[in-house]
């Protein structure tokens, strides 16, 4: 009897350690090894800048692996936007015609893996002696998990589990018209302020009589422009130690902080120092017009910044000489630096087959082999995420050229690169949770409606940001949003349909047991 | 045969509504300068609602009411829950390009070609391009087609040409023009203003007209890959003489959105 016993309690285990919910590695199974006897089709979701250069490097990427792997053949699908390939992921989870590779950000995979058995926990791959990381029959050079850039490999972590790779990083940095700052009489510091950013953006809104500026004597200028303003937020925040949400995915960016920060921001939009992108356009439009002296964007759109940049929208008359200094955002405490990393990872979607999880997966780790993280990240102000590809001697050599040409070693690109790389330290990212991609939106979204109330004449004070508060809440369902990451999610059908036959299993034993010991008392 | 004759009627709906081939035949007539007439609409605002020329007079930033009719719409989409189109309208006067309008999917399908709105929003500049933003509309009586206004005169001439920004326009004779691809070589079009991109992107044409190069545009959003001037472009030659209708969008200087184009 106690054998049943010990059988029932092991059991009852198994059973309370799936109650909590977790879907672990248990809906894919590595398999012994890689069928390759079989054709495979693997689609590919990438973004890229609307840059030929990247889609170049995509699909050298793409040839060079199908030349390794001539039984895995690999379909790009190309998105300019995060947000509709994130769009289409959950359009398309709830018809299970997922891609099998996909470009994308954590927050999004917080998101996805609501639906079940999603995107593939890569922790088992990873490992994996034949094909894992570094792994012995990859047939090619692959990369170790400890030549991963150890915080952005933690940045793909959720709940305990890789559910991503890196594949570029990039961050925010200031381009400054120096020109125009040493016109106005200022110096450039290494490290800006707020305070100083908003003073000299006030000081360049000086306007002649004929109601020109007298900067630049043209009917234009916004002296500080921002392109993400979900990121300005955020930063901000950051810096100043205040609440945006915990790991456990509590609200908390609704404090006086916030209050704050959008209190001084309509300020400087009330004296037209400050505008935003969704307002106004590009910030590299303005600069490079002589309309502007700071302009906050992504060092991976830093090809399109400053004179010479070889990137343009606006017609070269149009352009304007000036110098080009580029900084890390501003600080609130300059001797404790903080700027956000970014950039997008790559996730694998889990598919019935396990043999074609392991061919996407083959194809994802070699996103990150030398070549494509080399050829892509010098596309743009993007990093290589392996310590490996930036100590090739073709990657230093590629960031001792600045300036070579103003192509691919165009000196502003890689000097935005080159404050990425010297202060990965001072990076940080936001948690991630099921609804923290929705908590992002609202950030952006209350300075942009601030801005917005301010140029409409509005009056915005603490009853107008009370207000801004209970409508971002309400618009990104912010209140209802799970206080626990998403692997928390209820258990799929099947398990469910599992765990009650095992319930159902063992009250036949007990029922058989209690019988046939009546039975034998009765005899 | 009710169901034939609803099909056909649909049909003919989905067609006029693409707003991607010849423009459907309207009660209008030319009145000079460009500017076109309409039968069935004189063009009387109801009280409150501005004139063209008080909307172009005010400021940006200011609340703005208008009276217009639908053109074209670009698709309709959902944001974070609240739906949203982009719609094309002119009124007898002028243009009026309303951005992101929150609407239900319902509604949008309610707007056909003509369809006259009244729409309250905030008049807005995003690079040089004037438009209505976080408006709210409703659906009144009336009906309003606008004739295309043939602009190949004034193509090369921005101040003039700007006047007309919104509009639905045409211009004439055009020679298509080499572009260069992603890998250097001369092509007649290209999928992103690079050629960084694949079919259903936008697409990007060069074209010539007494000397001077233009770059047009058709926007996927308005006119995707199945439209006929999608493939039309598509099937563009370099050298090929053409005219072309469309809506006369700005970004950082004029960038026609192109809804047709006849190959001579």
């Amino acid at each position: 009897m106690k054998k049943y016993f010990k059988l029932l309690l092991a059991s009852v285990l198994l059973l309370c350690s799936g109650c909590h919910g977790k879907r672990t590695t248990s809906s894919f199974a590595m398999p012994a090894s890689f069928d390759t006897s079989k054709n495979y089709e693997v689609t590919f979701w990438a973004k890229n800048d609307t840059n030929k250069n990247q889609t170049a490097v995509y699909q050298k990427a793409i040839n060079d692996f199908e030349a390794l792997y001539p039984n895995i053949k690999v379909n790009i699908r190309l998105y300019t936007d995060y947000g509709k390939i994130y769009n289409d992921v959950i359009t398309n989870i709830s018809t299970n015609t997922t891609p099998d590779v996909c470009i994308t950000y954590p927050d999004h995979i917080a998101t996805y893996l609501s639906g079940s058995d999603t995107v593939v926990p890569l922790d088992t791959l990873m490992d994996d002696e034949k094909y894992g990381l570094g792994g012995s029959d990859v047939k090619y050079d692959s990369i170790k998990k400890d030549e991963i850039i150890p915080e952005y490999l933690e940045e793909c972590m959720l709940n305990g589990q890789y559910y991503a790779l890196p594949f570029m990083r990039s961050s925010e940095v200031v381009y400054i018209n120096a020109d125009y700052v040493h016109q106005l009489g200022y110096e450039i510091p290494d490290v800006l302020t707020w305070d100083y950013i908003f003073e000299v953006s006030e000081a360049a809104t000086k306007k002649n009589v004929d109601g020109t500026y007298a900067l630049n004597g043209q009917n234009v200028m916004i002296p500080f422009i921002y392109k993400s303003t979900d990121n300005m937020m955020i930063q901000m925040l950051k810096q100043k130690g205040a609440g945006y949400a915990d790991e456990n995915g509590n609200i908390e960016i609704f404090n006086d902080d916030t209050k704050e920060i959008l209190g001084e921001i309509a300020g400087h939009v009330e004296t037209g120092a400050f505008s935003t992108f969704k307002i106004s356009s590009y910030p590299a439009n303005f600069l490079n017009a002589g309309q502007c002296v700071f302009a906050i964007d992504s060092t991976a759109g830093s090809t399109w910044m400053g004179t010479d940049a070889p990137l343009s929208d606006i017609a070269e008359e149009n352009k304007v000489d000036f110098k080009t200094e580029v900084r890390i955002v501003p600080q609130y405490d300059v001797n404790d630096p903080k700027m956000i990393s970014q950039g997008p990872s790559i996730c694998v979607f889990n598919k019935d087959d396990p043999n074609q999880v392991v061919a996407s997966w083959l194809f994802a780790q070699y996103l990150l082999s030398d070549d494509v993280q080399i050829g892509y990240s010098e596309t743009e102000g993007y990093v290589p995420v392996t310590s490996k590809a930036r100590n090739t001697e073709s990657y230093q050599s590629y960031l001792s050229s600045e300036g070579k040409d103003h192509d691919e070693h165009y000196s502003v690109k890689i000097e935005a690169t080159k404050l990425l790389l010297d202060n990965v330290a001072h990076t940080f990212t936001t948690p991630v949770f099921n609804g923290s991609a929705s908590l992002r939106d609202a950030a952006g979204q209350m300075i942009e409606d601030v801005a917005k109330g301010i140029r409409r004449h509005k009056k915005v004070d603490d009853a107008f940001i009370e207000d801004e508060f209970e409508k971002v809440k309400s618009l990104y369902r912010l209140d209802s949003i799970s206080k626990t990451t998403s692997v928390d999610t209820p258990l799929p059908m099947e398990s469910k349909l599992l765990l009650g036959s095992l319930v159902f299993a063992w009250i036949c034993i007990i029922v058989v047991i209690f019988l046939r010991k009546r039975n034998k008392r009765e005899i | 045969m009710n169901k034939i004759l609803s099909t056909v009627l649909s049909a003919a709906v989905i067609a006029s509504m693409a707003g991607c081939s010849t423009p459907a035949a309207s009660k209008t007539s030319s009145t000079g300068e460009g500017k076109t007439s309409v039968v069935a609409e004189d063009g009387t605002k109801s009280e409150g609602v501005m004139t063209y020329a008080e909307y172009v007079d005010a400021a940006v930033d200011s609340e703005v009411t208008v009276e217009t009719y639908v053109q074209a719409k670009q698709g309709w989409w959902e944001d974070k829950g609240v739906g949203k189109a982009t719609l094309y309208t002119q009124d007898q006067e002028g243009a009026y390009f309303l951005y992101d309008v929150e609407m239900s999917e319902e509604d949008y399908n309610k707007l056909t070609e003509g369809t006259k709105i009244k729409a309250v929003g905030y008049k807005s500049e995003w690079s040089s391009e004037v438009e209505i933003t976080d408006a709210t509309f409703e659906i009144e009586e009336g009906n309003y087609i606008a004739e295309p206004v043939d602009l190949t005169d004034m193509l090369a001439n921005e101040d003039e040409l700007i006047k007309h920004q919104n509009e639905k326009f045409s211009v004439k004779g055009l020679t298509v023009s080499a572009s260069k691809d992603a890998d250097g070589k001369d092509v007649a079009y290209l999928y992103n203003y690079d050629g960084s991109g694949t079919q259903g992107d936008d697409l990007y044409f060069n074209v010539d007209l007494d000397g001077n190069t233009y770059t047009f545009t058709v926007e996927s959003y308005l006119c995707g890959k199945d439209t006929d001037v999608y493939k039309a472009v598509e099937n563009l030659k370099v050298g090929d003489t053409i005219d072309c209708d469309g809506y006369l969008y700005w970004y950082n200087g004029v960038n026609p959105h192109i809804t047709n184009i006849t190959v001579k």
